[in-house]
C-alpha cells in the first residue's frame, strides 16, 4: 500500500484536455458561460491526489493560460497557485464534504482564482472587462458537479488499472 | 466521495513546506507580470513559450480546418458551379472597377507630384489565417497562422475583404497574436468619409459594436456616414473602411456625442485576412504607380529582372 498509484499520465492529459477545451472556439453569447476548466480541474487533483498535483503544476497551468489567452503573463500563474495552496491546505476537510458543501467551496476558489486575476488586471491599467468574469465562475459552480463525476470516473479506473498490476 | 485516496496524506509536503513554495511561486509570478507589463525584457521568451503552445491551438483549430476541407471536398457539383460562377461575376465586377482605379491612381499621382507631396502607392499584403482558438474570452484577440517568419511584424495591420480587421500585437514566429479593432483596449484613428472629419474609433469589447468618444456635440456626424482609417498614427494605411455609423445620440448634459459604429468588416465570421505592410515611399515620381509593371519593361529587359528576383528577399528583410 505504500505505493502510491496516483498516475501523472491520467493527471497531465486531464488538464490538457481542459485548456484545449478552454480555448475551444465559441460564440459570443457562450463565452460569458464558458466555466474556468482548468480551474475546476486543479481544485479537483489537488484534493484527490494531493502529492502529485501541487502549487508547482497549478503554476505551470497558470502559465500555460496566460500564453493562449495573451493575458500578462503570471496573472493566473499567480491566482492558481493562491488556489492550489488552499485547496492542498484544507483538502482533508473538503473531501469528506457532501456534494452541496463541495461544489459551494469549489465556487468560492474559482471566485478567488477570478478574483486574483481580475486584481492583477486593475493593477497592470488593462481593461478588467465586465461581468462575463462573473457570470463564468457561476457557470464554474453549475458545472462543477457533472466535472466532478466526470474526473472521479477518469480517478477510478487510473487507480484500480494501478492496483491490477501490484 | 472518497475518504482517502491511494495518494495519501503522510509524506505530502517534502522540500520546502507549502507556504514557502507558495511565497517563492507568488513571488516569481509577480515579478513575472512586472517584467511584462514592462514589455520589454520578456517579449523573446515570451514568444518562444507560446510558440510551444501553437500545436495545442492547432490541434484545437484541426476539426474546424478538418470540417472545411470536408466540405469543400463534398461539394456537389451543381454548388461548385454556382460558386464559380459568382466569383466570374465578382471578378468582371472587380476588374471593371479596377481599371477606373489604375486611371485615378495614376491622375491622384500627378496631383500629388503637382503639390510636391508623397505619392501612395499601393499595399504589400500577405494572406494570413485566423486559428480557431479562442484566446481571453473578455477579450477580442485572435492567433494567425503567420508570423515572422513569413514576414509579419508587431503593429502591422489586419484587413478583411470588407474593411479593417486589427493589428499583430504579438509575433511567434511560426504564428502571431493580433488584437481585433473591437477589443475594449484597442482604438483605431478614423475619418468620416462625407466631412473628413478626423476621430477615434474605440473598442468596445462587443463585436459589432465601435465607440467614438470624441464628437464634440456640434461635430457634423449622421448615421450611416463611413469611416475609413485615417492613416494618423501611422500603424494602419489611410483610406481603409473601419465602420458605418449606426447611432447618434446627443444627451443634452454631456460634453459630447455617444456615437456608436457597427465594423465593416466582419470580425465574428472572419477566417481569412490580409496582412496589410503601407508603402509610402517618399517622393516616388509619379509613374511608379501603376503603369510601372509594364511599360518599361520592353525597353530595358534584364534590369526588371534583377529587381524582380531581389525583391521578395529585400521586402522580407525590410520587414
Amino acid at each position: 500500500m505504500s505505493r502510491h498509484r496516483a498516475s501523472p499520465l491520467t493527471l497531465w492529459l486531464s488538464l490538457l484536455g481542459a485548456l484545449m477545451v478552454t480555448v475551444l472556439p465559441l460564440p459570443a453569447i457562450v463565452d460569458s458561460f464558458w466555466p474556468p476548466w482548468v480551474t475546476m480541474a486543479l481544485i479537483y487533483w489537488c484534493m484527490m491526489w494531493p502529492r502529485l498535483c501541487g502549487i508547482l503544476t497549478a503554476f505551470v497551468m497558470g502559465l500555460a493560460l496566460d500564453l493562449l489567452g495573451g493575458n500578462l503573463l503570471g496573472q493566473h500563474a499567480l491566482s492558481l497557485s493562491i488556489v492550489a495552496y488552499l485547496t492542498l491546505r484544507f483538502h482533508l476537510r473538503i473531501r469528506i464534504f457532501p456534494l452541496w458543501q463541495l461544489t459551494m467551496t469549489a465556487f468560492t476558489l474559482m471566485a478567488i482564482d477570478a478574483f486574483f486575476v481580475f486584481w492583477a488586471d486593475g493593477i497592470a491599467g488593462l481593461p478588467t472587462g465586465g461581468s462575463g468574469r462573473w457570470t463564468q465562475v457561476i457557470a464554474g459552480g453549475v458545472a462543477w458537479a457533472p466535472t466532478m463525476a466526470l474526473l472521479d470516473h477518469l480517478r477510478m479506473r487510473s487507480e484500480n488499472r494501478g492496483s491490477r498490476f501490484t | 466521495m472518497a475518504l482517502s485516496t491511494p495518494d495519501s496524506e503522510p509524506r505530502l509536503f517534502h522540500g520546502p513546506g507549502p507556504g514557502l513554495r507558495l511565497l517563492l511561486l507568488v513571488t516569481l509570478a509577480v515579478v513575472l507580470m512586472v517584467l511584462d507589463h514592462r514589455n520589454e525584457h520578456l517579449v523573446r521568451i515570451r514568444s518562444s513559450m507560446a510558440a510551444l503552445l501553437y500545436p495545442l491551438q492547432q490541434a484545437v483549430d484541426a476539426p474546424v480546418t478538418a470540417a472545411r476541407w470536408a466540405g469543400e471536398n463534398l461539394a456537389s457539383r451543381e454548388t461548385l458551379i454556382r460558386e464559380n460562377a459568382g466569383f466570374r461575376r465578382q471578378i468582371l465586377d472587380q476588374a471593371g472597377r479596377l481599371q477606373r482605379m489604375a486611371a485615378l491612381e495614376a491622375e491622384n499621382a500627378r496631383m500629388r507630384a503637382l503639390l510636391d507631396s508623397t505619392a501612395k502607392v499601393g499595399d504589400d499584403v500577405l494572406i494570413a489565417e485566423i486559428v480557431a482558438v479562442d484566446m481571453d474570452r473578455q477579450r477580442h484577440r485572435v492567433v494567425l497562422n503567420r508570423g515572422g517568419e513569413s514576414g509579419a511584424f508587431i503593429g502591422q495591420a489586419l484587413i478583411d475583404a470588407q474593411g479593417v480587421v486589427g493589428q499583430v500585437i504579438r509575433d511567434r514566429g511560426a504564428s502571431a497574436e493580433a488584437l481585433l479593432i473591437t477589443d475594449p483596449d484597442h482604438a483605431v484613428p478614423v475619418e468620416v468619409v462625407r466631412t473628413g472629419l478626423r476621430t477615434i474609433a474605440v473598442g468596445t469589447g462587443d463585436l459589432d459594436r465601435l465607440s467614438l468618444p470624441f464628437m464634440a456635440r456640434n461635430a457634423d456626424v449622421r448615421t450611416g456616414d463611413l469611416l475609413v482609417s485615417s492613416g494618423l498614427g501611422g500603424k494602419f494605411p489611410a483610406g481603409y473602411p473601419v465602420a458605418t455609423v449606426s447611432e447618434v445620440r446627443g444627451d443634452s448634459g454631456e460634453a459630447f456625442l455617444a456615437v456608436t459604429a457597427r465594423p465593416a468588416a466582419a470580425l465574428d465570421r472572419v477566417r481569412e485576412v490580409l496582412l496589410v505592410t503601407p508603402q509610402a515611399t517618399p517622393r516616388e515620381p509619379p509613374q511608379a504607380v501603376a503603369p510601372d509593371d509594364q511599360a518599361p519593361a520592353p525597353p530595358a529587359a534584364p534590369a526588371p529582372g534583377t529587381p524582380a528576383s531581389v525583391a521578395p528577399p529585400a521586402t522580407g528583410t525590410a520587414q
